[in-house]
């Protein structure tokens, strides 16, 4: 010490390499409860039962239902019977109604992921398992509140009666594709049918779904917005930008995380759901927070509506996660028994949410297995009488397809010269 | 007519603008109440209430998807990034998103917004606050993107730019904004005050998207500029006097290759200039377009004059910066034994 004002100890010597303590450093990387070959294991997944969790009002300040974040809101319990404050009113031909949109959503994933798999597009992705997340959204809002999803809400699309065919040239980039041959398969847009262009990107159309919003305020609308997000993306930045900005501006919008589990190999815990719930994100920045069980209708058609009056209230967005599971691959183009035990799906301890609505309107007296069995049968006849309209304008690879010459168009909204040179270039 | 500088001569678009379609409106990081870091957004909140001019969190990836999200439910919005330095967060939303909506909607969706951003040295701004990255955006289909170099242009291009249904990257030169700069950085600084570009009407008048100007006829070479490089070329071709065709882009997407062609094909030499690092940058797609056009007219290899391809050095600004000296030697080279 030289002033004697600052008496700081005296390094102590020591070899280099040496240090006073062994570290305790050393990272966690999360590892889900089973892969391929063990045990599948939920027993992480707290299951409260069906009814318990109240109903806070819409205008109730969301600090005063904060344990909606953690818990999971279920109206139909294992009987099939609807019990508690969350219980919806709907008759039983707007649930049958949903029930045939659910079928409808599974046999078009079945039929179009075989069409993928006889060559006939590149791509396809399947939403089984998880119809009642879009089925039950699309129940609960009008047509004119734009849907921002994801590429797993076909469901809101065949909800809402966009034509399969339709969604099926779109599958085949075929002369008929509305999209005439611009985007990748499952990539729909219908203006019309309140459905987004769907991107690709992860994430990005949360944010604008939140713009979209308050635009509807802006312009003095009862409309909203509604978007999703998979658990997966909600580590990216768009979703926080979303989250803050509802918060702020009270947009009109209801932001929809579904937690299915699974980002292709990833499993919820490398998007940080080990650490808390996906819905717990709301609440440090102040949006009311719902956790659903996605795979039960009735919940998630009563969390939308109660989200859409609070929205149409002017009283701002909520944040709600749909807990439910991704029974088959990311996409056609991953192996699922490469990353999870092939049992895993059966074991879900939230079921199928066909199933679980099936017993609901049998045990409602109104729907039997006779009439289910019709139904599936009916879906099935209905989307090979589309595939066949669809497939006769052309399938991927086929002559039949767009004309190339509109590959240059809407770039812009005016084709500028360089684009009208290159289209000249490809001799078009 | 009012003197305006680029400052007010914006915050009169923004004006007009807000005054005639009640789609327009505008955010940013302290773009409300403050009225922008350079003023830009003055007195519109006072004029047309907080929800058409309202700050916004720091979240510029935010900030451009919201105005996705309004330009495709029918607004206007002009959003600002504070210096374009801080507009990467946004790229993947204008690059993705923005660029492609029509295209890959076939039409059903558009994003009719304006990114306004702060961009160029000469302020000692250091690597945050000095960058020219329109080539990042000009690379991007879908995109067009605007750098005005006046207060007349400055406002008519920036009416263009919101009346326009494509997205559009409106870049300002900073130094440009209270006068003009020839990069003589060691003279005393001017106003626009005086200058005929600085008289600007008070009302709606457009300069249109794609349109080049040129700043000052010449037979003996032509130089192609945009942003405060304009001005530099000016001073470097008096000062070397030097017969040079200057001409002003405005545009860089679209961009007006019949005035560049037409101006080359006489000339036969052809300079340019521009702030931005060198490889990649626009100048090389200027390069590559004008010896497509213009080959067989030719006398000397095209030469660019460009900041250097390194982060912009906050101690070395005015060796970075593309200053009237390199402009003139560029000149001088590429007239050879014509001078």
């Amino acid at each position: 010490m030289t002033d004697g004002g600052n008496d700081l100890p005296e390094p102590v010597a020591r070899a280099p390499g040496e240090t006073a303590l062994p570290s305790l450093a050393g990272l966690r990387i999360p590892e889900p409860q089973a892969r391929p070959g063990a045990a599948p294991d939920f027993s992480g997944l707290v299951l409260p039962h069906a009814g318990a969790a109240r109903r806070p009002a819409v205008d109730d300040h969301p600090g005063l239902f904060r344990e909606l974040a953690y818990d999971l809101i279920r109206v139909l319990d294992e009987e099939g019977t609807a019990v508690g404050p969350w219980t919806p009113a709907l008759d039983a031909a707007t649930l049958t109604g949903a029930l045939t949109h659910m079928l409808m959503t599974r046999a078009y994933d079945n039929r179009m992921y075989r069409a993928q798999r006889a060559g006939k597009t590149s791509f396809y992705l399947k939403s089984t398992g998880e119809e009642a997340v879009s089925v039950g959204a699309a129940l609960a809002l009008e047509t004119a509140d734009m849907c921002f999803p994801t590429y797993r809400q076909q469901g809101l699309l065949i909800s809402r009666g966009y034509p399969l065919v339709d969604m099926m040239c779109q599958i085949y980039s075929n002369a008929r594709d509305p999209l005439k041959g611009r985007q990748m398969p499952v990539m729909y847009s219908s203006r019309e049918h309140g459905f987004f262009s769907i991107s690709g990107n992860l994430g990005t159309q949360f944010s604008q779904a939140v713009g979209w919003a308050m635009a509807c305020a802006y312009k003095r609308e009862n409309h909203i917005a509604a978007a999703w997000i998979g658990d997966g993306a909600t580590a990216e930045g768009d979703f926080h930008y979303a989250l803050t900005m509802a918060a702020v501006y009270h947009a009109p919008v209801i932001l929809n995380i579904v937690n299915n589990q699974w980002a292709i190999s990833s499993f919820q815990g490398i998007a940080g759901g080990l650490e808390t719930t996906f819905a717990a994100r709301g609440i440090g920045v102040g949006l009311p927070a719902l956790r659903v069980d996605g795979n039960d209708l009735l919940a998630v058609y009563a969390a939308t509506a109660w989200a859409a009056e609070r929205a149409r209230r002017n009283l701002g967005g909520t944040l709600i996660e749909m807990v439910t599971y991704r029974r088959e691959g990311h996409s056609t183009s991953d192996d699922p028994s490469r990353y999870r035990p092939v049992d895993e799906p059966d074991v879900w301890p939230l079921g199928d949410p066909i199933e679980r609505l099936k017993r609901h309107l049998v045990r409602l007296g109104v729907w039997d297995d006779a009439r289910h069995a019709a139904a599936v049968a009916t879906a099935e006849v209905y989307v090979k009488q589309a595939s066949g309209q669809a497939e006769s304008f052309g399938t991927l690879g086929s002559d039949q397809r767009p004309s190339v010459s509109s590959m240059f168009d809407d770039v812009y909204a005016e084709m500028p010269w360089h684009l009208r040179k290159q289209r000249q270039d490809l001799g078009i | 007519m009012t003197t305006m500088n680029m400052v007010k001569a914006l915050n009169s678009a923004l004006d007009v603008m807000m005054e005639r379609d009640p789609n327009v409106l505008t955010f940013g990081e302290d773009v409300g109440y403050f009225g922008g870091v350079f003023r830009v957004t003055e007195g519109l909140q006072a004029r047309y209430g907080r929800e058409r001019c309202f700050d916004t969190p720091i979240a510029e990836g935010g900030i451009v998807a919201a105005a996705i999200g309004m330009g495709a439910h029918g607004l206007r919005p002009v959003v600002e990034i504070q210096f374009a330095d801080y507009i990467y967060p946004a790229f993947d939303q204008i690059v993705s998103e923005a660029a492609r909506l029509r295209y890959r909607s076939a039409g059903q969706f558009n994003a009719p917004i304006t990114i306004r951003s702060p961009y160029g040295g000469g302020i000692f701004g250091g690597q945050v606050h000095s960058q020219s990255p329109e080539g990042l955006f000009t690379h991007v289909a879908g995109l067009k993107t605007v750098v005005p170099s006046n207060p007349y242009d400055a406002k008519g291009l920036l009416i263009s730019a919101i009346e326009d249904d494509d997205p559009v990257i409106f870049l300002e030169p900073k130094r440009l904004y209270n006068g003009p700069f020839d990069g003589h950085h060691d003279r005393a600084v001017r106003a626009w005050a005086g200058r005929a570009e600085a008289e600007v009407p008070d009302g709606y008048y457009r300069v249109p998207l794609g349109k080049a100007a040129i700043v000052r006829a010449g037979e003996a070479v032509t130089v192609l500029a945009y942003g405060t490089m304009v001005h530099v070329a000016m001073a470097a071709a008096e000062e070397a006097q030097i017969d040079a065709e200057i001409i002003d882009l405005r545009t860089l997407i679209p961009l007006d290759i019949e005035t560049i062609e037409a101006s080359v094909r006489r000339t036969g030499r052809c300079v340019i200039v521009h702030e931005a690092t060198r490889t990649s940058g626009f100048g090389a797609e200027l390069i590559a377009l004008v010896q497509e056009h213009c080959f067989y007219h030719l006398e000397a290899p095209i030469e660019r004059v460009t900041g250097w391809d390194t982060p912009y050095p906050h101690a070395f600004e005015w060796e970075y910066f593309p200053g009237p000296a390199r402009v003139i030697q560029a000149l001088r080279r590429v007239m050879g034994d014509a001078t």
